[in-house]
């Protein structure tokens, strides 16, 4: 005890307490972890090979028996449980016919189903998994941020009130008014059809609740001055007063002019 | 002869619908050589009598919309809001009074035009043009003024005045002429405005960094169809000194990330890449007139311009594959730093932006 008394002014001793505790707390938190993944692995079997069912029924003539692709559709491997979320809950798959693009219809599968699916797809390869909960609260988000890295990295194709585009080739990005925040963070994290991919590296998850913020105050923000025309802009709306307005003044001369029987 | 027994008068006659022919008023114009239909209003009163009260209930109804935009304005509470179709809530103030003022004035004109399409005459005459050239007595006149300016001012007496003026005059537009010097010769140590647009803030090592976060961008982080949206680090310090958007007009570039295999050709010289583990680094600026783009279509590798349309393949060396643009998107040779992080290997080797006429001049 005398040494441990003698040596607790030393300056390593902060250093020395702090790594106690980091590892001892570190160590804890491995064992109790281990022992829920523990419990959660029976279920996740069940989970997977639900899952598997479904692929193999409804998905596998197109991705092939084990999600590696073909012809028809690409491979799965890899895409993570995330993509899978977003694709299937948006309807997009599975495909009602081929087309340039899936286009989002109401979900062929329940969510357990989806779930399902998710976890079968994630088992074959590692890939972004479904963001949870913390990850799609955006009460601390900063919507003005949210703005300026939606213009940066999403307007150029979602146009910059997120009421979408066109694309070359019949493509298009979609309306972004009718999206889930999930929906949302899923295409950002796996980019879905033609949209790339905004990983978590190079756009943080602070930023991407940033973006879904931004989306959802242009969504629930009102329009004054009326009719909103898509937000194109002022150009539009003078545009289509300036075509109406010549189609107006062109008729009113039509009928001055017009003889009288 | 017209259909209805009206004679063609060139003269000073006027034919009316009874076929006689009468003199013409001082002010009024022969009838016009085509045929003249009778309204129905021309022969029947009742009709006329109708029209008479449409175009008198127009212009009371006038006068009414007048007196209920003075009602309006001072009855409705300015912050009162009515929802109407199509347009949705607006301020109800405002309008009732674009409402009763612009029917105020449409029903003028309204009653106007009918006024003249069923009351007034709509016989076509002729209105002669009176001839272009002047009088002889005013040219006559001009040439007097002339001669007296001319011998007044003693311009003809003294030659070498009149010598000197036009001297004078022609020299003027020299200075203009020089001012244009710039234009081909150019002094060794001022920069160009081709030279200017030839170079951008990227120099060797550069980091690359996101745009509006500035983050440098680690190179194994950017995944297979991923894209970033990028400026050079010291964008902001150089903003802030030029105090303009000019350097990251020229400096903004997209990384996109492809497997190697994906890449059929790059815009380095042979047997170099300018390309880092497939991630492709291009001018975000659209070669054809400058529109920011970052349209990047990640299954095909096509960048498309929302401006114009042009495309490009970012797989293919960035080539034009449709639309006006008639460069190819320069690319941006990087690589990464000891920290792994991405950084640019040089300067863009082509021009960024619209094609200017020195582009193709070293």
């Amino acid at each position: 005890m005398k040494t441990l008394a003698t040596h607790r002014r030393h300056p390593a001793a902060v250093l020395v307490v702090i790594m106690l505790g980091l590892v001892l707390t570190g160590g804890m938190y491995a064992i109790a972890n281990s022992a829920t993944q523990a419990r959660s692995v029976q279920a996740d079997s069940l989970q997977i090979e639900e899952g598997k069912r479904l692929f193999l029924e409804g998905c596998s003539s197109c991705h092939g028996m084990d999600g590696q692709g073909a012809d028809t559709g690409p491979s799965l491997i890899g895409v993570g449980a995330a993509s899978v979320d977003f694709q299937v809950t948006t309807g997009r798959m599975p495909l009602a016919k081929p087309g340039p693009q899936a286009a989002a219809k109401p979900p062929e599968y329940t969510e357990e189903q989806i779930a399902a699916l998710a976890a079968y797809v994630a088992s074959l390869a590692p890939g972004p998994a479904i963001p949870t909960e913390e990850d799609l609260d955006t009460s601390a988000a900063d919507i003005g941020e949210g703005g300026e890295l939606f213009r940066a990295n999403c307007s150029q194709c979602h146009q910059a009130a997120g009421r979408g585009g066109a694309l070359s080739d019949g493509q298009y990005a979609p309306n972004l008014m009718g999206a889930t925040a999930r929906e949302i963070y899923e295409a950002m994290l796996t980019g879905p059809q033609q949209m790339p991919v905004f990983a978590d590296s190079t756009l943080p998850v602070e930023e991407k609740q940033a973006i879904i913020a931004y989306i959802d105050a242009l969504r629930t923000s009102e329009d004054p001055g009326g009719w909103s025309l898509g937000r194109f802009g002022p150009v539009t709306e003078g545009l289509f007063i300036w075509i109406g307005g010549m189609l107006l003044a062109v008729a009113l001369a039509i009928w001055i002019g017009a003889k009288v029987r | 002869m017209s259909e209805d027994g009206m004679d063609n008068t060139t003269g000073q006659e006027i034919a009316t619908s009874g076929g006689t022919t009468t003199e013409l008023q001082p002010g009024q114009h022969p009838p016009a050589d085509v045929a003249h239909h009778l309204r129905r209003t021309d022969s029947d009163p009742r009709a006329q009598a109708r029209a008479v009260r449409q175009v008198a209930a127009m212009f009371m109804l006038s006068a009414v919309m007048v007196v209920l935009f003075i009602v309006a304005f001072v009855a409705i509470p300015r912050d009162a809001v009515v929802s109407l179709p199509y347009i949705g809530p607006i301020g109800a103030l405002n309008a009732a009074m674009g409402i009763t003022f612009g029917l105020a004035i449409f029903l003028i004109g309204a009653g106007a035009v009918h006024w003249a399409k069923k009351l007034m005459t709509d016989v076509e005459v002729v209105e002669e043009r009176h001839p272009m050239k002047s009088p002889a007595e005013d040219t006559a006149l001009v040439a007097d003024i002339y001669e007296v300016g001319k011998e007044e001012s003693a311009f003809a007496k003294y030659p070498i005045i009149r010598r000197t003026l036009i001297g004078a005059m022609a020299l003027v537009p020299i200075p203009f002429v020089v001012s244009l010097r710039d234009l081909w010769l150019q002094p060794a140590d001022v920069t160009t405005p081709s030279a200017e647009l030839k170079t951008t803030l990227w120099r060797p090592g550069t980091r690359l960094v996101t745009d509006i976060t500035y983050q440098p961008i680690k190179a194994e982080e950017v995944p297979v169809g991923g894209l970033v949206n990028a400026v050079p680090a010291d964008l902001v310090e150089v903003e802030e000194e030029e105090g303009n958007l000019n350097a990251r007009a020229k400096a903004a570039v997209i990384v996109v990330r492809m497997t190697p295999e994906e890449i059929q050709s790059q815009q380095a010289p042979d047997g170099e890449n300018w390309d880092y583990e497939g991630l492709l680094c291009f001018s975000k600026i659209c070669t054809h007139v400058g529109c920011p783009i970052s349209l990047y279509q990640q299954r095909t590798h096509l960048l498309l311009c929302p401006c114009h349309q042009s495309m490009f393949d970012l797989a293919d060396s960035a080539n034009v594959v449709f639309g006006p643009a008639y460069r190819r998107m320069p690319q941006l040779p990087i690589t990464v730093d000891d920290e792994g992080y991405l950084v640019a290997v040089s300067d863009f080797a082509e021009p960024v932006g619209p094609s200017f006429w020195e582009v193709n001049k070293s």
